[in-house]
């Protein structure tokens, strides 16, 4: 197919635009195929998931799951993933919202400062602090084995309120005034006026912060010592079969629990996902 | 720094330019009126906004500042986390210095971020075009097909990639093996064993870098390529020279959180290889996790965690340096 003079133009360009299909087609199918045998995998007894016989299994089972839920308690890591997750994302866009707004519609002295002092304050990876937050947890705080290092240290954070803050710009300064001729205080015109204002936001920072929390593993692995406090990544690392043998049958059932909430989260909001990811990105 | 915030804020004043005194001029006289700012009146007045970012800096001060400096006083001890702290000086840092394993730590974070990243990046730039093409039916699915991944817990799809490229039985070398291709030791041979786990981020983080370059490519005004286009340029050189170059801020900032997101690996290697084989996949954070939690030297990891963190800021300003020549160039 090189390219050529003018009657096969129409054939130039449909066979461009099958390989542009098939390229993209290809590149999903790479993306979904983990995904499928994630679940394919789910459904077949040990033997089966290495025997390699056939793609689809032969002798098609729930016991993985069985075993997941029964043995497992992957309902008990469930609830301690959603609850951890739901608290510090709810707390977290709160907070963030508020620092978001203070920013963009305020003048302070040391606004400037602050906001620098903040935004620097991105460039530490959380493993330089991890070693001594860990110590404070569990020598000061005496929280290890407890859902708040997961929820407090991270409540009000710098990129949160970035987020927030470019948000924060739209809501209208006219209404703002209004409500403080009228009287209201300032934290009711937050609650009340800039919350509901600014609720495509929320979503979109919420849908990060869930997200980021649920599927957390390096610190929940740090701080979460008993089983019965296991988030559900924990829970699927801590899977192991007998020494020397991963139990890859429950893992892959575990793995398929893991996603369905996230997917449904997706599915529901995908698009306030998406607005938020490229939020950051496009402005900076 | 400054350049970055006020761009930043100019972007965002929109055609209203709805927010009042955003711009802030040097004038004369501008330090008195600094110092009259930090007049007990002058607070009092903003007590609102200084109270709603209050909680971020109380928590910074608490569960950000005070830890580093903590560390700082770690990092001088030997301390296996429970009884007395012993006082060791510069010791740990001397040892570090000569420390093989963690400095083998930091070549494994930058050889993988060869590996994978420019692969990646230009996968993304790619495959953000071809989505971006206008013909292309069911936009939205594909992009969320692709971006699917991301959501997706790491220990799940570690495992995931772990059992597919499994050397003896995996589904992999099955299939490799009905092409005619003899076994790959893709988890068992230092080098594969890094390709896999580039493979690995690659398909964890194409999906979101690609939505990264499709919204950059989304702001970029179709008139430029059109106008090119018209002139004779082929769609290659329109790509090269056109979508790339105006591409270059949004690329930027996607290869940069990859050096921030490659440095601070520790999931994905975990789970895929343990950080074998003979440590060929072992970071720097999982170094500094063994060393606290497993070997209980949490001054050693304190060190460790400083070095690390100069190591990373060092890395930055190259390239910020690197970025800024460019575009002076």
């Amino acid at each position: 197919m090189k390219a050529s003079p003018t009657p096969h133009r129409r054939w130039d360009e449909a066979a461009k635009r099958g390989l542009i299909y098939l390229a993209v087609v290809g590149t999903c199918a790479f993306m979904m195929f983990p995904f499928l045998w994630m679940f394919v995998s789910s459904l077949k007894p040990f033997e089966e998931i290495f025997a390699g016989d056939s793609f689809l299994p032969e002798n098609p089972t729930l016991e993985n799951y069985r075993s997941l839920f029964a043995q497992g308690d992957a309902l008990g890591k469930i609830w301690n993933s959603l609850y951890i997750a739901t608290v510090a994302t709810v707390l977290s866009v709160f907070l963030c919202a508020l620092g978001g707004y203070a920013f963009a519609k305020f003048r302070f002295p040391g606004r400037a400062f602050l906001f620098g002092f903040m935004l620097a304050s991105l460039a530490i990876p959380f493993a330089v602090v991890m070693v001594p937050l860990f110590v404070m947890m569990r020598n000061t705080f005496h929280w290890i084995d407890t859902p708040w290092p997961l929820i407090i240290p991270g409540a009000a954070n710098a990129f949160g309120i970035f987020f927030m803050r470019q948000y924060m710009f739209s809501v209208s300064d006219e209404m703002l005034d209004a409500a403080r001729v009228d009287g209201a205080s300032e934290f009711g015109i937050f609650l009340r006026i800039v919350l509901p204002t600014t609720i495509p936001g929320l979503v979109s920072l919420g849908i990060i912060f869930f997200m980021g929390s649920w599927n957390n593993f390096l610190w929940p692995s740090a701080v979460l010592r008993s089983e019965e406090n296991y988030t559900v990544p924990l829970m699927l690392n801590a899977l192991q079969g007998p020494p020397g043998r991963t139990a890859y049958d429950v893992l892959m059932a575990g793995s398929v629990v893991s996603l369905v909430p996230m997917l449904l989260v997706f599915l529901a909001l995908q698009r306030h996902l998406i607005a938020g990811i490229t939020a950051g990105s496009v402005k900076g | 720094m400054g350049t970055e915030r006020r761009r930043i804020s100019d972007h965002d004043l929109g055609p209203r330019g709805g927010v009042p005194g955003l711009r802030v001029e040097r004038r004369p006289g501008a330090r008195a009126a600094a110092r009259s700012r930090l007049h007990p009146r002058a607070l009092w007045r903003a007590r609102w906004p200084l109270l709603f970012i209050s909680p971020f800096f109380v928590l910074f001060a608490v569960f950000g500042i005070y830890p580093i400096l903590f560390s700082l006083w770690l990092s001088l001890h030997e301390w296996r986390g429970i009884g007395p702290m012993r006082w060791v000086g510069l010791e740990n840092y001397r040892f570090l210095f000569g420390d093989g394993i963690f400095w083998g730590s930091m070549r494994n974070s930058l050889i993988l971020f060869l590996i994978y990243v420019p692969v990646m990046t230009l996968l993304a730039i790619v495959l953000a075009s071809l989505l971006h093409a206008g013909f292309l039916r069911l936009q939205g699915i594909w992009r969320a097909l692709i971006f699917l991944p991301h959501i997706t817990s790491m220990v799940a799809t570690g495992y995931t990639f772990r059992l597919l490229l499994e050397t003896r039985s995996g589904f992999v070398n099955q299939a490799l093996g009905v092409v005619g291709i003899g076994q790959v030791a893709w988890l068992d041979d230092r080098w594969w064993a890094r390709i896999s786990l580039g493979l690995l981020m690659i398909w964890a983080w194409l999906g979101y870098n690609t939505v990264i370059m499709l919204a950059g490519l989304q702001t970029i005004p179709t008139e430029i390529a059109e106008a090119a286009r018209v002139d004779g340029a082929t769609q290659a050189q329109v790509f090269r020279q056109i979508t790339v170059p105006l591409l270059r801020p949004v690329i930027i900032f996607s290869v940069t959180l990859s050096i921030i997101g490659t440095f601070q690996m520790y999931t994905e290697p975990l789970v895929l290889t343990g950080g074998g084989p003979v440590r060929a996949t072992e970071t720097p954070v999982m170094q500094i996790f063994q060393t606290t939690f497993a070997n209980l030297r949490f001054g050693y990891a304190a060190a460790m965690s400083y070095v690390y963190f100069a190591v990373i800021v060092v890395i930055t300003l190259l390239q910020f340096r690197f970025v800024s020549r460019e575009d002076a160039g």
